[in-house]
């Protein structure tokens, strides 16, 4: 062949390479952007008291996150409660049941929830809970949270457990065992993993959302004693520092900001490590 | 409760006169569709007891089907509508209040690919049959254990590792650890579709063993691509082909001197 | 479509049977011309000859058991199982022309003897057989096999008449008895030329029909 045509070709190689790397480079810069500015911004501000101590009155230096922090807790756990069993079992149900038709209504409705903006999630729940029946509390912003969870569990439930190959399903069902029985014990028990991370994703996505919470847990600056009450979570404390004229605030604003980003970098950590394959049968 | 009553029903309903006694299935006009897809025409023949029976054909032929029909595993597919008549030691298969979960319990199966649960270790997965379908006793289940795994010849290869996970196993003796799951449950029959075709020769020579030696005691129809092994391990033949049964005797005969043209062209390899 | 390697090496075992059967019937014919036109030239030739049928029966059972080893079934299998006896009685048919050769060289080294009774007529029928037995084998016909089988049952009796002959020869005149214990050989080769070939016509059966009607009493249809 042609030795310049090889060489145009070589080159021609490595400039798409090039650029390929250039691609991802550009993609990685913001995330280590945002984290070195939060670093620089916040790291100061992590001390003891920011973790154990309630915000003080406006002005007054000191004081912490602690029932932000607490807050945010509470309302992925309530969160939780709502959307991974209802989106574990809306996975089962599109996977090992239902109908063609009745699974691609179910899918679609679930790809449009998901990409509903969480401010209308905020909305719909304060005019139809927070409204007429329990006012700005935690209940509510569980609620609406947990309702972002379900379009977003239900749909890695089902890609995990179509992933379990239709071999062990044959093999459980000559042996006679019931459906339901192959699904919980077999099914459920292979697919396992990979819906614990697709349940960590969701609680990654959704520990992060504040528009939300704006409409329905208020913000509290003390203890939620009830859960009916308002109640304080990180994002919204951010958003209040972070529009305030304090400096002590703004400080601790970007020290809220950096707990968060660790907090869902820890899980997505949490995920990579659990989806490292000792067992070959399931990759993703 | 009531299924064990069922299955009890179905394990000591009064045996037919003696001529049943030497046949396990007998299928009558048997006719299996896959939505619009007519896959098996008119199939009667009938399975002696305690022998292994091979059937053969060319890759579409409907074998496999006609091997799922047996223990009602081709009803996994939704569109799979069947008319025609097999009966087990006499009784309807596919008689209204007959449960197919109950079926498959007297009839088990062995794949092609040895499919071992995942997740389990080697003794789980033996007894993984009996613990869902709701034995409790860990002692019973231990014994069963055991004896299953002798009569798969696989105890002495994997006494010392019955707690590893079951995929650490070589292919072969994945394979016989599926049989072992399978004979745990106590079937009667034992049904094999293509048990070898993953395995090197000399798993295979293992397996053919092991299913000399099981026709002593459960009646086994196996599905196979190798007619040398038809001829080393069956004494009876079936031959599909387009979803007919064209031929069907001793195997003896079907590989020395076939009645049919067709047979005689798929035996010598001439097609297929 | 048909499996094009494994045919052409199955035209190619058969057509070296073939090739040995002519040998054994032309070995056969010119023993007995070698008695009958007192020509020790031939004799000869058929003696070396042999080595021939010899080399061909010990390349055939190679061939068969290279095509053996490919495992085949039904008549495949039959063929290459038949074509085996086959020529194992070829090539005892070619031993028995290399004794009667020997025999002609000692019978011309004597004067002829008066006549040769039957021993021409035993050898038309008995090269008959032999070639139709072939001729069955060639076009798989079983009925042309099955009609050979009762013949032999003429040449046994031709033979015995052979015997019954040379024996008042003997009586008649002592210095003939060499000569006559030569022919009784010669005939005794020929009745057992007719053996082989009517085993050549029991395994031809075989191979076609996939019955085994050898040692049967009675060897005919149903």
């Amino acid at each position: 062949m042609n030795p310049w045509y090889n060489r145009w070709r070589k080159i021609k190689s490595s400039c798409v390479s090039g650029l390929c790397l250039i691609c991802a480079l550009v993609v990685i810069a913001p995330l280590a952007l945002v984290l070195f500015h939060l670093l620089q911004k916040g790291a100061s501000s992590l001390d003891w008291s920011f973790f154990t101590q309630l915000p003080k009155p406006s002005g007054d230096p000191g004081g912490g996150m602690a029932n932000a922090i607490v807050g945010s807790a509470t309302l992925l756990g309530l969160a939780g409660l709502i959307g991974i069993p209802i989106g574990v079992l809306g996975g089962i149900y599109l996977s090992e049941f239902g109908s063609p038709r009745m699974n691609w209504a179910i899918r679609f409705a679930a790809d449009i929830l998901s990409g509903t903006p969480s401010i209308v999630w905020g909305i719909v729940v304060y005019a139809l809970v927070v409204l007429p029946i329990t006012g700005y509390s935690a209940y509510a912003a569980g609620l609406a949270l947990g309702f972002m969870m379900i379009p977003l569990v239900i749909r890695t439930t089902e890609e995990m457990l179509v992933l379990v190959p239709n071999i062990y399903r044959e093999a459980a069902f000559a042996l006679g065992i019931p459906h339901w029985r192959i699904v919980l014990s077999i099914v459920l028990k292979t697919a396992g993993r990979g819906i614990v991370t697709g349940i960590l994703l969701a609680a990654a996505r959704v520990a992060g959302e504040t528009a939300p919470l704006l409409f329905t847990a208020l913000g509290n600056n003390s203890w939620s004693h009830r859960l009916s009450e308002p109640i304080a979570a990180l994002p919204l404390q951010i958003f209040t520092y972070s529009n305030s004229p304090y400096d002590d605030w703004l400080r601790q604003a970007w020290a809220g900001a950096l707990v968060l980003i660790l907090f869902v970098l820890a899980l997505n950590i949490a995920v990579r490590v659990m989806t490292r394959s000792r067992t070959p049968h399931l990759t993703r | 409760m009531a299924q064990e009553a069922q299955l009890n029903t179905l394990k000591n309903a009064p045996p037919a006169p003696a001529v049943a006694a030497a046949v396990t299935f007998d299928v009558r006009q048997l006719n299996v569709w896959f939505g619009a897809n007519h896959v098996l025409h008119n199939v009667s023949l009938a399975i002696p007891t305690k022998a292994v029976t091979a059937v053969i054909g060319p890759s579409g032929c409907g074998k496999s089907t006609f091997l799922r029909s047996l223990n009602r595993m081709h009803e996994l597919v939704p569109t799979a509508r069947v008319e025609g008549r097999i009966t087990l030691f006499g009784r309807d298969l596919y008689g209204r209040d007959v449960d197919a979960s109950l079926v498959r319990r007297r009839v088990g199966m062995v794949f092609q690919k040895s499919n071992p649960f995942p997740t389990m270790s080697v003794a789980e997965n033996v007894t993984v049959g009996l613990r869902l379908n709701g034995m409790r006793n860990k002692g019973l289940l231990a014994e069963r254990m055991e004896r299953s795994l002798q009569m798969a010849a696989l105890w002495d290869e994997v006494k010392d590792r019955l707690d590893a996970n079951a995929l650490s196993l070589s292919g072969g003796q994945q394979q016989r650890l599926c049989i072992a799951r399978a004979l745990a449950i106590e079937p009667e029959v034992l049904l094999m579709d293509e048990p070898a075709s993953a395995l090197d020769p000399l798993a295979t020579a293992k397996i053919e063993e092991l299913i000399l030696q099981l026709k002593n005691d459960y009646t086994i129809v196996i599905v196979t691509h190798n007619m040398q092994q038809a001829a080393r391990i069956s004494s009876e033949t079936a031959f599909f082909y387009l979803g007919e049964l064209i031929e069907h005797g001793q195997t003896n005969r079907i590989f020395t001197n076939p009645r049919q043209k067709q047979t005689e062209d798929y035996v010598t390899g001439r097609f297929g | 479509m048909t499996m094009r390697h494994f045919d052409e090496e199955l035209a190619k075992f058969k057509e070296t049977l073939l090739t040995m059967g002519s040998y054994a019937e032309s070995s056969v014919g010119q023993a007995v011309q070698a008695v009958t036109d007192r020509d020790d030239k031939l004799a000869e030739k058929v003696q070396q000859d042999d080595d021939i049928t010899d080399r061909l029966e010990i390349e055939i059972d190679d061939m068969a058991i290279h095509l053996l080893a490919k495992a085949p079934l039904a008549s495949d299998l039959r063929l290459i199982t038949v074509a085996m006896k086959i020529s194992q009685n070829l090539e005892r048919i070619g031993d028995e022309a290399t004794t009667i050769a020997r025999r002609a060289l000692e019978l011309n080294s004597e004067p002829q003897l008066k006549s040769y009774i039957d021993i021409p007529r035993m050898v038309t029928i008995t090269l008959g057989m032999l070639k139709e037995s072939l001729d069955a084998f060639v076009n798989k016909d079983p009925e042309k096999a099955r009609a050979i089988i009762p013949r032999d049952k003429e040449v046994d009796a031709l033979n015995r008449q052979v015997y019954h002959d040379l024996c008042l020869f003997m009586l008649e005149d002592p210095a003939n008895i060499t000569r006559c214990l030569n022919l009784m050989t010669v005939s005794k080769c020929l009745e057992r030329v007719g053996d082989h070939a009517t085993n050549i016509a029991e395994e031809v059966v075989y191979l076609c029909e996939a019955r085994d009607i050898r040692h049967e009493a009675n060897k005919a249809l149903p």
